[in-house]
């Protein structure tokens, strides 16, 4: 017992705070729905919350539908934790999920419509590859701008996020429009489909967001180029001395994050949607903005944080029929969550967690001057 | 001292950080009134523990603080000021983009009707308490316009603006030139006929023999010796501060300098504000020889190295590596080549803070075989990294407690020893050495020069650059004086006398 505590206790510290967030969070909401519950027809319930959060947990988890609903909602989560994370490991804050994510939604769309009728074997890996090619390229060119030009990804990516969504409204009123339908959309993905692997919906998707977990963290982890793109997030000075292309390392890790965000939309497309129309959600690009900040940019934590947000979705809509909490109030956890993790001095003054010893590059990333990452004060004197 | 009376006491200051490292062991200080007292210890001593404790940013587990014969309990640094006593840390506090004046006034602004700020009567009243001490500065520049030098008096004008009596400056000339050190003596000197009483942190030798009246030496967070200037010298105290007998000078020994193996042949470069500030320089370094640039900061120094290493982009000159032209090659290339630098700041170029010890002991080698390999290099090799860094550890004396924990909690000289022993590898033809020493203790600096005089033996060609004039004068065997982005003067290692050298480097010229 006392060894695994030993054993466990440096992932504990890195999970604490986010572990505490999500407590404080439900908490907070707790009373939100007490307060609420007064001005509804049911009356004022303090017990409301309990059997809100049994239902959410039920919804979730408590059948094998709840859980085949958590994985399909998480899969596409963890391509953009990902992505958003692996920019914040390289002192980047890539806002653009949402639209590189819609861009890899659309050509993976009209890869698999062109391939509708081609065996899943061929038009699937193809239309996949073709959505996280299309997000990389979109990612690339706010990294290229930021290299050359200094030009900063927050506000180059915000842009393109509104960019990607109206040039997409176009193309598919105008370029790829489906025939025989009354509304703008593309044509059936037919085979290119995701293959379902069990129940009624869980498709092939979380396979690949789970294996996505695992290659993104051997590499950041166990490569020269994880090692690049970590040093130039910690310190962008020590890498250009240690000989590192800190410009280069910006708009490759951008377009990574790109492809990742791209293939998000891919397995959103070819394993849920099926066609691409104006207006399809792209509420996957803000949620995985929350999701790697929870996570601690940290694949694995990505993973479970996805996974939670995942829950949430799937679990919503029980807890609203059951128990007529509405399901606005998983934003409203959502958002606490992610703003004690920010205002983390709550946190560990509420749970009288002692700060680290190292600042938290990622969060320092968001919280502090836009990407410049500043360095924790060293100990000299 | 007997004949003055004591305005501070600190009786048996005891604190024990977690971890249970005894920062302070029931150390007694007594500060006379217009005395300036030097705290004199190596990195780590307890120096700034105590001072913090002063200060109110550090509680101590034991022990007591009397100001005027009085017990006082000071809770925090609003305490601590009320009381009288002012603090100019080490990093200056300053906001850099407010005036002088609204940075002495900070907190404590004059405001006539309705709240309104009256900058003119601060501004005044600052111009007159600059003259009192000695200096002028304008109120209204900005502090970010300002000299290190002129930034640290800002500081100490604040301090004595809230009414400091008792000033405590944490190793106030880490960052200053000789010249700056010199104007800083003079405006204690100053503030000492005023009446105030100075707490003077450093582990400078020569200055505390300068400035101080007395000197208490601190180590291991004991006081270890008290003394007047007067009735000791360097040696017996670089004996108090590290714990055993220490060489202060360097012995250099004989050079066999070779082959010429550095040139730079009619260098120019632009700084970051994209001024001209190389003007065509022109130096060689020969394979076994250490050759030293003396000058004052910001004459060039800085951006010299940088073009050498490949950090900086030259304008128009060459830079060869043994008759081969390197001017195009990237960092990467220069350091296959056998070219190492030691970067003048550590936290900012030569260490990435938040990696644990093997990481940064790699940092500029990461690539290379064995500690990358596997997809062509792709992927890295944890046991040849932990081996490496257990190896340099150990050869260079990295005093840590385990080889997992992050840079950021080493010491300011283990870090540096960090530094040195990643760079100080065998294969070497060029070392670039910016700096060395600063902010190091005395048995640092004697490790260090110890290892640069080895490489050279083995036949390094070594490029140094130190804001120290002595440790220029003391390590070089060939001295070149840098002077507005020019090569001034040379000097052979025995020729060089310092009033000569220093004469240079303040004019450009041999005789004015």
């Amino acid at each position: 017992m006392r060894r695994w505590r030993a054993r466990l206790a440096p992932t504990w510290s890195k999970a604490q705070v986010p572990v505490y967030s999500i407590v404080l969070a439900f908490a907070v909401a707790a009373v939100v729905v007490i307060v609420s519950s007064a001005f509804t027809a049911s009356g004022f319930d303090p017990l409301l919350p309990f059997a809100a959060y049994a239902r959410l947990f039920a919804g979730a988890f408590g059948s094998g539908n709840g859980v085949a609903n958590t994985l399909v909602a998480a899969a596409p989560l963890m391509f953009g934790g990902l992505a958003v994370g692996i920019g914040l490991k390289a002192g980047l804050f890539n806002i653009g999920v949402a639209g590189q994510f819609l861009v890899g939604a659309f050509a993976a769309a009209v890869t698999g419509a062109a391939l509708a009728a081609a065996p899943t074997i061929v038009g699937m890996p193809l239309a996949m590859l073709a959505g996280g090619l299309a997000g990389a390229a979109y990612g690339f060119i706010p990294g290229y701008l930021k290299a050359r030009t200094g030009a900063h990804e927050v506000v180059t990516t915000i842009m393109l996020n509104n960019a990607a969504a109206l040039l997409l409204t176009w193309a598919v009123n105008d370029l790829v429009r489906a025939p025989g339908f009354s509304f703008p959309r593309t044509a059936d993905i037919g085979q290119s489909a995701l293959p379902i692997l069990a129940g009624r919906n869980l498709h092939l998707g979380i396979a690949f967001a789970v294996a996505a977990v695992f290659v993104i963290r051997w590499i950041l982890v166990r490569t020269t180029l994880g090692f690049e793109i970590r040093t130039v997030g910690a310190n962008p000075s020590a890498a250009r001395y240690a000989g590192m292309r800190p410009i280069f390392i910006t708009a490759l890790t951008m377009t990574i994050s790109g492809l990742l965000a791209g293939l998000a939309g891919a397995i959103q497309m070819l394993g849920v949607i099926g066609f691409y129309a104006p207006g399809i959600t792209a509420s996957v690009g803000f949620d995985s903005i929350a999701v790697a900040l929870l996570g601690r940019s940290d694949p694995i934590g990505i993973l479970f944080a996805a996974l939670l947000f995942g829950a949430f979705r799937a679990g919503a809509p029980l807890m609203q029929i059951e128990t007529s909490v509405p399901i606005e109030v998983i934003d409203i956890i959502q958002a606490l969550v992610i703003l004690f993790l920010a205002a983390d001095l709550i946190v560990r003054r509420v749970f009288r967690v002692r700060a680290p010893k190292i600042e938290i590059v990622e969060l320092a990333t968001v919280t502090g001057s836009w990407g410049a990452g500043t360095p924790p004060p060293g100990t000299a004197g | 001292m007997s004949d003055k009376t004591s305005v501070l006491e600190m009786r048996g200051i005891t604190k024990r950080f977690p971890g249970g490292t005894l920062a302070n062991d029931a150390i007694d200080l007594e500060l006379g009134e217009r005395e300036i007292h030097a705290l004199l210890g190596e990195n780590g001593a307890g120096k700034t523990t105590l001072m913090n404790i002063l200060y109110g940013l550090v509680t101590p587990d034991e022990g007591e603080i009397r100001i005027d014969g009085t017990p006082v309990a000071i809770q925090g640094p609003a305490d601590a000021i009320a009381r009288g006593i002012g603090m100019v840390h080490q990093h200056f506090m300053l906001v850099p983009v407010l005036s002088v004046a609204e940075n002495v006034v900070l907190g404590q602004e004059i405001t006539g009707v309705g709240g309104v700020l009256d900058m003119r009567t601060a501004e005044r009243r600052i111009r007159e308490l600059a003259e009192r001490l000695g200096f002028s500065v304008d109120p209204g520049t900005r502090v970010n316009q300002l000299s290190l030098g002129q930034q640290q008096r800002v500081e100490i004008l604040k301090a004595i603006y809230r009414g400091a009596r008792i000033l405590v400056l944490d190793e106030p000339t880490a960052v200053l030139t000789p010249q700056e050190t010199r104007e800083i003596f003079g405006v204690l000197r100053r503030l000492r006929q005023d009446g105030t009483s100075i707490i003077f942190i450093s582990h400078k030798l020569d200055e505390v023999l300068e400035i101080a009246d007395r000197i208490t030496v601190i180590r291991r967070g004991k006081v270890v010796g008290s003394r007047k200037p007067a009735q000791t010298n360097k040696d017996e105290l670089a004996e108090l501060m590290v714990g055993r007998a220490v060489s202060l000078r360097v012995d250099r020994g004989q050079s066999h300098p070779g082959d010429v193996t550095l040139e730079v042949v009619g260098l120019r470069a632009l700084d970051d504000r994209r001024h001209e500030i190389l003007q065509g320089v022109d130096l060689n370094v020969r394979a076994g020889e250490i050759v030293g640039i003396a000058g004052v900061g910001g004459n060039g120094q800085d951006e010299l190295v940088e073009c050498v290493v490949g950090l900086r982009k030259p304008n128009a000159g060459a830079i060869r590596l043994a008759g081969r032209d390197i001017t195009r090659q990237s960092v990467e290339g220069r350091r296959d080549l056998g070219i190492a630098y030691v970067p003048a700041d550590r936290q900012r170029f030569g260490l990435v803070l938040p990696y644990l010890l093997p990481d940064n002991f790699v940092l500029t080698r990461y690539g290379e075989v064995p500690y990358a390999g596997g997809l062509g290099g792709f992927v890295r090799q944890d046991q040849p990294i932990r081996n490496e860094a257990g190896r340099l550890a150990k050869e260079f004396d990295v005093r840590a407690s385990s080889l997992d924990v992050a840079a950021s909690t080493l010491s300011g000289g283990n870090q540096q020893k960090v530094v040195v022993a990643r760079e100080f590898r065998h294969d070497l033809r060029v070392l670039v050495v910016d700096q060395p020493t600063r902010g190091l203790d005395v048995g640092s600096i004697e490790f260090i020069h110890k290892q640069v005089i080895e490489r050279r033996d083995a036949g390094v060609a070594v490029l140094l650059v130190s804001a120290e004039l002595d440790e220029v004068l003391d390590l070089s065997d060939r001295i070149l004086v840098m002077y507005r982005g020019r090569i001034v003067g040379t000097f052979a290692a025995a020729e060089a006398q310092r009033e000569k050298v220093g004469l240079l480097m303040a004019t450009g010229e041999a005789r004015t």
